[in-house]
């Protein structure tokens, strides 16, 4: 490169400088992916084009929280109750997933991208964990922003003083547990079917439709059967699974599972444990 | 640059799927430098490639890089080098400047010296303030820039470029290839280098392997041919066989060639001698002309079976 003559606004060429600073370990690269992740999926880094759905969703749930609130303030009773929060607003979190999985996911098969992550020292295992936290933590801020808006309405109006807000941190904290759980099913849902194909499109088809497809069938068979059949309906649609466990655990959930509670607990147990391992089987085998 | 050997295979062996030979008992030693992988496509380069870096497991046989097994150390080679695929390998949406800082991070670089690092190397590949736009709407050429910063974002030892002039035009890629030549010279960071051009990566690389079929063909250094001298191929009308005479005796080393004399450039003189031969001669010279030796002449007993090594041969021809 020509170097000016001029005095002022030199730029001088040093030439290429190799590179003696510290170098980090897995755990930093893991966590670097992770934040990545978390900022992908809410398009931050990227095209405005990108944060619309997913912002979008965000905003949308955190006003009808607002309106829950300033409802909710002018009765003796809240209108709903954190969990009640949390299984209203699971349709809003399924169709989160089901726009935001594939943008983690898929995109990365879709522009080729696993060469260049697996060609450096994070392994195909980190990767995949990595995609799962950061789909669970968007998906968990989803579930929980509405709790947190309800909980700072209803503290700052507690009538009870200080002992009002302890108690409703209390639920606020149930409640955030109820989120956890629904965000790590939604996840270990999601990330699997996105891991399937680079088609974006595709993928969210799949996952809406997983989601679409098995309500009416819980519908139809909680409908037509009685007793334990209508019970164990919930089982086959992910967002009635969650609102099962959530009558099993805090008994709030609007559905009826009898005496099923646990058979609820084991199956979303079982889901996730599923969804979790083929995610990381699936990006082990997959060619990079 | 260490003085390691760069890679190292014993019998190396990887089959696909049950069906497909892809490196067939390859053993070789690549030696530091800037190293040429030629072979025609399908010869099992991005394999090898593959193999080096772990992404694929050995079927048989024994690879070592940097003198770690990348099976077994897979994090210590990874770190250690930098890998430019051959295909598309960029999101669209995003900018050069930050996701070549994010993939500097994935590396393990701490967060300022990721943005510092990868701003310094997208402008040692040639990309300035266009590094801010997002990838999707970059030329090839830029896209290429951007594959090669990122394999050089964390300064490895070694870099292993899949075909980096792909998709590249002509003026790309002699600008590609004087890139590559600066990263082996000036960064000092050894590259191995694939690609199905002989013709092309011959000046810039200190050795060559030459794999078809997933067998090795020829592996060589390059530094002994620079070390021969350049030739001259002497043309005249006729009776070169009285010029041979008197060059010889003129104490000038002269082989006959397929149309002309060839005669080695021992300096300046040599050229005085052969005016002063021809002149002497009374002849009348047609063409003096400057030869450097040809890669083509290290795979000159090549097998040149079908269609497969056509573009090996093509190089040779040149």
């Amino acid at each position: 490169m020509p170097e000016h003559g001029d005095a002022s606004g030199v730029i001088h060429d040093i030439g290429y400088q190799r590179y003696d600073g510290p170098r980090l370990g897995r755990r930093y690269m893991a966590r670097s992916l992770y934040v990545h992740g978390l900022r992908t999926a809410f398009g931050f880094g990227r095209s405005a084009r990108t944060k619309i759905l997913p912002v979008g969703l965000f905003a949308v749930v955190c006003v009808a929280a607002l309106v829950l609130v300033v409802i909710s303030t002018q009765l003796p009773q809240p209108v709903l109750s954190y969990i009640g929060i949390a299984t209203t607003f699971a349709t809003v979190a399924a169709l989160f997933v089901a726009i935001v999985g594939p943008e983690l996911v898929s995109r990365d098969l879709r522009n080729n991208l696993l060469p260049l992550y697996f060609s450096r020292p994070v392994t195909r295992t980190d990767y995949a964990l990595t995609k799962l936290a950061a789909l669970a933590t968007a998906v968990f801020a989803v579930f929980a922003a509405p709790m947190l808006i309800m909980f700072l309405g209803l503290a700052l109006s507690a009538p009870h003083g200080i002992g009002g807000v302890l108690d409703e941190a209390g639920k606020f904290l149930v409640g955030l547990l109820a989120a956890a759980i629904g965000a790590v099913l939604f996840t270990a849902i999601a990330v699997p079917l996105a891991a399937l194909t680079g088609r974006r499109v595709f993928a969210t088809g799949m996952i809406i439709a997983l989601f679409l497809l098995t309500a009416p069938i819980t519908a139809v068979l909680g409908a037509i059967g009685s007793g334990s059949l209508a019970q164990l309906a919930g089982l086959v649609n992910p967002v009635s699974l969650l609102s099962g466990v959530y009558m099993w655990l805090f008994g709030d959930g609007g559905v009826d599972v009898g005496a099923y509670g646990p058979v609820y607990g084991l199956v979303v147990l079982a889901v996730a444990a599923a969804g979790i391992s083929l995610s990381i089987l699936r990006f082990r085998r997959v060619r990079a | 640059m260490r003085f390691v050997i760069l890679m190292e295979t014993e019998s190396l062996r990887k089959r696909y799927d049950e069906a497909v030979l892809a490196i067939d008992d390859l053993t070789v030693t690549i030696e530091p430098g800037i190293v040429g992988l030629v072979g025609a496509n399908g010869a099992g380069k991005s394999t090898l490639i593959k193999l080096a870096l772990g992404l694929l497991e050995p079927t048989a046989g024994r690879i070592r890089v940097l003198g770690l097994d990348p099976g077994a150390d897979g994090p210590q080679v990874r770190a250690r080098v930098g890998y430019m695929p051959e295909h598309d390998c960029l999101p669209p949406d995003v900018s050069a400047a930050e996701f070549v800082t994010h993939l500097a991070r994935v590396s393990g670089l701490p967060r300022a010296a990721a943005r510092e690092r990868a701003s310094e190397t997208l402008r040692h590949v040639g990309l300035y303030e266009e590094r801010y736009r997002p990838v999707g709407g970059y030329s090839t050429g830029m896209k290429q820039r951007v594959k090669l910063a990122q394999a050089l974002v964390h300064d490895p030892e070694l870099v292993l470029l899949d075909e980096p002039t792909n998709g590249l035009d002509p003026a790309g890629r002699a600008a590609m290839l004087e890139l590559v030549a600066r990263i082996g010279t000036e960064f000092g960071i050894s590259v191995v280098v694939c690609t199905h051009l002989l013709g092309e990566i011959e000046r810039i690389c200190t050795s060559l392997v030459a794999i078809d079929g997933g067998r090795l063909l020829r592996s060589a250094s390059l530094s002994t041919m620079t070390q021969q001298r350049d030739l001259l191929s002497v043309e005249v009308d006729e009776d070169d066989v009285a010029l041979a005479a008197r060059l010889t005796e003129l104490g000038v080393s002269v082989r006959r060639g397929e149309r002309a004399l060839l005669v080695d450039l021992a300096g300046e003189e040599t050229f005085d001698h052969i005016r002063d031969a021809v002149a002497d001669l009374d002849l009348s010279l047609h063409r003096l002309e400057r030869h450097r030796h040809q890669v083509a002449d290290l795979f000159r007993d090549l097998p040149a079976d079908g269609a497969s090594t056509m573009e090996v041969s093509d190089a040779r021809a040149r």
